[in-house]
């Protein structure tokens, strides 16, 4: 077994498990967090993006080892004081969820990314969305969220 | 005091999206319970092959390993095979689908054992220690080599591979396909693609083995269903087992299915005694959760020399894959009542093979045989066109069935009871400035530009609403299409509803709120919606077939009816007036003339509820159930236009705009609406240029991640401009018609066209499905004489 201490959500965790562990693992059955959801064996889909150390990161890509001494936030650690976040709040105002499956890990992209790019284009948000796959929305509403989000506004056209 | 606002018809936030949000969704994968132990299937790696023997002694070797079983281990567990509930011929040929095979594996993926182990992990260990040997036969793959006599058969014993044969039987003269003075006779594929919902298949199945009691939470779009079969499979009596579709995410069809992995949970929690969780990864997903289309066509179009067609001969086969899944052999035949499109034609003629394969099964996946049917009609009327030199635009408005006024039946047998398709394609036109991208792409092929302009249309009608039980019955549909309501009004004031549809992404707790807040005069707020479980739901039929507003909103509309009825046999009683001195708005029972003398809904539900003072013979409790059988199919349509941009040296496709004009009749929700038609048109994209099931030469599955197989990304989609018009369905009392499949239905061909006719003028006829970018390349290399 192997002895992981992390920062999730603000709150020191510490838990022994076997090396195998993968981080989104660590969080949705050691720390019981299933916020985060696993939807690929490949880092293909995105849906477990949490944020190490700030940066977006697939959990399912790391093990839960790498995580060790870093601060983790997951979708559970992103409101506050009873408040969605603005990426939330913005993703329920323009529908940009059908099943929410893929919803954590997109918000967690976007949280992410709009750190990075304050006042993305249309563009820029769909390339930095590139790894987080949606089957439900065809994309339109997210994009149209993260822009909103960002006090920025879509076109219609391309 | 009642509430006066109007809820339908208003972009309403849903009422699903705080939970999803921030985390706190029920995701079967969610779910852990005291005890729990995990289960992993073993798999055949042949697509084709005798199964020698299966050894599980290595495998109860392991610590943490609880229990290992082969197919015979557990032969004596089943009271029936897997269901499949529509054999849609008499004469169909069937043979038992079990849970684990036993002789055979007859497609790459099929079970031959199952493992319990104490984790996820461990039980993935067990699996692999379990020793199976194989003896290899060769796979059949294709459809068109499997009907060859003296080849391989998938099931010896029903003595060949076409199993099914459906004819529609035809409507209209004949004889034009004959004497029509144009004739032309096209070939179009539409190779397997993946419903790929994001979340795979997942289950829990926990006993209570001293009251023979199970449930089982599944991620499933039908847990009614399901109920009824695995009883039927399993042996567990109905009464005793429970099932649950929590949060589901996402289906497009992969869980409008009942699956061995759902019945061999069950029968292993009933021998263990303890909860056996299953998580489908997600090269299982793509490789044993059923596939899509599979289905070639020839279509003979008969038309006059000026374009106006006057029949479509249509024949079809259909890979049904190793087994028949539930529904598997008549999804081609829901689109074989479109294969007409929204075109006044004289001679209509269908009939398809299905035809067993040693691949997964094929079933339903967002559209179910109508994005087939309307692929070959939209490419065939584009190609048509193109044979006669005209404008695809001024085909389709000369073919155009006239705006509806009376009933009657369609060349095809059904009453298609709505449609005005010319203003929805005019709009569309209009939206996607069709004339100056005329313009546009006359100008860049006069210059030779290497990017070449593509205008695609997509014109298409639905058979939605499934559906009306007695039409069920005589297709041999094996139960009916009627749907569920139960309104309970609370004595606080709230309203709790119990629905027999079960909601994957769709918005139904809103919806079904906002139909009922105008009803009764109440928040959506204070309305809860409950679905999805067999224990709480009244029975109903699930959610399939864009059939849950046309239906199951429409038995939730009765139910209100008979809330109201009740309510006013109460509020007339308490104001001392009769029944027909009061009138009824914004969700009161007001006295005509004095209008201070005024009962709301939820004053009589308390009323109802202590029952101090009820009129005779009334019933304590304001509560309805209502259940509602449709006499007929909805019938939405619509047009979509796409403009693509390609690059005729490297092949690469890019859609410039995308322009969809539906009607779904009444619209409840227009946010959630336009999202059902974002995603339906993704997905749509998705089949036309990106995604596609692949197997080599011996029957392994090449596309078994998201990386081989391509789901496509933001970066790959258009932004969606859409409008829609609004003719109500005369079928229901909302008016609706259903949205969730109009996307991927319109979609296929209205991109597949725009990337031939970029094309076209190098002379490429035909680019096949997906129009990847080396698909487009060859064919212009092969236009210009390349021989690539």
């Amino acid at each position: 077994m192997t002895n992981v201490s992390v920062t999730v959500n603000g709150v020191a965790r510490d838990a022994d498990v076997e090396p195998r562990t993968l981080l989104v693992y660590f969080l949705r059955e050691t720390l019981g967090l299933t916020g985060t959801n696993v939807g690929c064996d490949t880092s293909s889909c995105g849906s477990c993006t949490v944020l190490l150390d700030g940066d977006s990161v697939k959990s399912c890509t790391l093990l839960a080892a790498q995580a060790d001494g870093r601060e983790v936030t997951t979708i559970e650690g992103l409101a506050s004081d009873g408040q969605m976040h603005p990426i939330q709040e913005a993703f329920r105002r323009s529908h940009g969820l059908q099943c929410g499956f893929c919803t954590p890990g997109m918000v967690m992209a976007a949280a992410s990314y709009l750190q990075e790019n304050p006042s993305p284009t249309e563009e820029e948000v769909r390339h930095s969305l590139e790894g987080n796959l949606c089957r439900c929305t065809g994309y339109h509403n997210i994009v149209q969220a993260i822009l909103d989000a960002a006090g920025q506004t879509a076109g219609a056209k391309a | 005091m009642a509430v006066t606002e109007k809820f339908v018809g208003q972009p309403v936030l849903r009422k699903e999206d705080a939970s999803l949000l921030q985390g706190e969704g029920s995701f079967v994968d969610n779910m852990t319970l005291p005890g729990m132990v995990h289960m992993a299937v073993v798999r055949s790696p042949f697509a084709h092959a005798t199964v020698v023997k299966v050894d599980v002694s290595k495998a109860l070797e392991i610590p943490g390993v609880i229990g290992a079983w082969s197919a015979a281990d557990l032969a004596g567990e089943w009271a029936g095979p897997l269901p499949m509930v529509w054999p849609i011929t008499e004469d169909i040929k069937t043979s038992d689908h079990w849970p684990l095979t036993s002789d055979k594996a007859r497609f790459q993926g099929d079970g031959v054992a199952v493992v319990l182990a104490e984790s996820r992990g461990l039980a993935g260990d067990g699996a692999e220690a379990v020793d199976v040997e194989y003896d290899p036969l060769p796979a059949v793959l294709d459809v068109e080599e499997a009907l060859k006599d003296g080849g391989t058969l998938v099931h010896d014993e029903l003595g060949t591979n076409a199993v099914v044969h459906w004819s529609h039987g035809g409507g209209g003269d004949q004889s034009l396909f004959e004497s029509a003075p144009v004739k032309l006779t096209f070939h179009y594929e539409a190779p397997r693609n993946t419903p790929s919902a994001i979340e795979p298949r997942g289950v829990v199945a926990s006993p209570v083995p001293s009251m023979g009691e199970f449930t089982l939470w599944t991620s499933t779009q039908i847990p009614h269903i399901a109920r009824f079969t695995l009883a039927g499979t399993t042996g567990i009596p109905e009464h005793k087992l429970r099932i649950v579709a929590p949060d589901v995410g996402g289906s497009f069809g992969g869980k409008l299915n009942v699956y061995a992995e759902e019945a061999l949970a069950l029968v292993l929690a009933r021998k263990t005694g303890r909860p056996v969780k299953w998580i489908e990864t997600r090269s299982e997903n793509l490789g044993v959760t059923i596939h899509g289309r599979g289905v070639i066509h020839d279509v003979t179009v008969a038309a006059t020399e000026e374009g106006k067609i006057l029949g479509f001969h249509v024949t079809e086969l259909a890979d049904m894959g190793a087994y028949f899944q539930l529904l598997t052999p008549g999804i081609p035949e829901l689109g074989g009542w479109v294969y007409m499109g929204p075109y006044d034609t004289q001679a209509y003629w269908y009939e398809f093979t299905g035809i067993m394969t040693n691949k997964v099964p094929t079933d339903a996946v967002r559209g179910a045989g109508r994005p087939e049917a309307t692929y070959v009609i939209e490419r065939a009327v584009d190609d048509l066109a193109r044979h006669l030199g005209k404008d695809p635009a001024e085909i389709r408005r000369i073919n155009f069935v006239p705006k509806f006024t009376e009933d009657r039946p369609s060349l095809m047998g059904l009453n298609v009871d709505s449609g005005d398709y010319l203003p929805a394609f005019e709009r569309a036109l209009e939206m996607a400035e069709y004339e100056q991208y005329r313009k546009e792409q006359a100008s860049r092929r006069e210059n030779g530009d290497t990017k070449q302009i593509g205008i695609g249309l997509s014109s298409y009608i639905e058979m939605c609403g499934l559906a009306p039980s007695n039409i069920l019955g005589a297709l041999r549909y094996a139960a009916g299409g009627w749907e569920a309501a139960q309104v309970r009004c609370q004595p606080s004031g709230k309203v709790t509803l119990y629905i027999g549809t079960s909601p994957h992404g769709q918005g139904h707790d809103t919806t079904w709120a906002q139909i009922t807040a105008d009803e009764l005069g109440v928040s959506v707020e204070d309305i809860e919606v409950l679905h999805g479980d067999t224990a709480t739901t009244p029975l109903g039929m699930d959610t399939y077939g864009s059939r849950s507003i046309a239906i199951g909103g429409a038995a939730l509309h009765y139910a209100l009816q008979k809330i109201k009825d009740k309510a006013k046999t109460l509020a007339a009683h308490e104001l001392e007036v009769s029944e027909d001195d009061l009138e009824f708005s914004d969700g009161a029972f007001r006295v005509q003339g004095a209008p201070d003398k005024v009962r709301t809904i939820p004053d009589l539900a308390v009323s109802a509820w202590t029952a101090h003072n009820l009129p005779d013979g009334f019933e304590p409790d304001l509560t309805a159930t209502a259940t509602w059988d449709p006499k007929n199919f909805t019938w939405p349509y619509g047009t979509h236009v796409c403009v693509a941009e390609v690059d005729t040296e490297t092949g690469h496709t890019d859609l410039l705009r995308y322009v969809a004009v539906d009607d779904c009749g009444v619209v409840i929700n227009p946010m959630i609406v336009d999202g059902q038609v974002h995603g339906g048109v993704a997905f749509g994209i998705a089949e036309a240029l990106y995604e596609e099931v692949l197997y080599d030469e011996h029957g392994n599955l090449l596309t078994n991640t998201l990386t081989q197989y391509l789901v496509p990304s933001a970066v790959e989609m258009p932004p969606f401009e859409l409008d829609r018009t609004v003719t109500p369905s005369p079928t229901n009392p909302l008016g609706v018609k259903g949205i969730g499949e109009a996307g991927t239905i319109a979609a296929p061909p209205a991109v597949v066209n725009a990337v031939v006719d970029a094309v076209s003028h190098l002379g490429v006829t035909d680019v096949g499905k997906p129009a990847t970018p080396e698909r487009v390349w060859r064919a212009v290399q092969a236009a210009k004489g390349g021989g690539a």
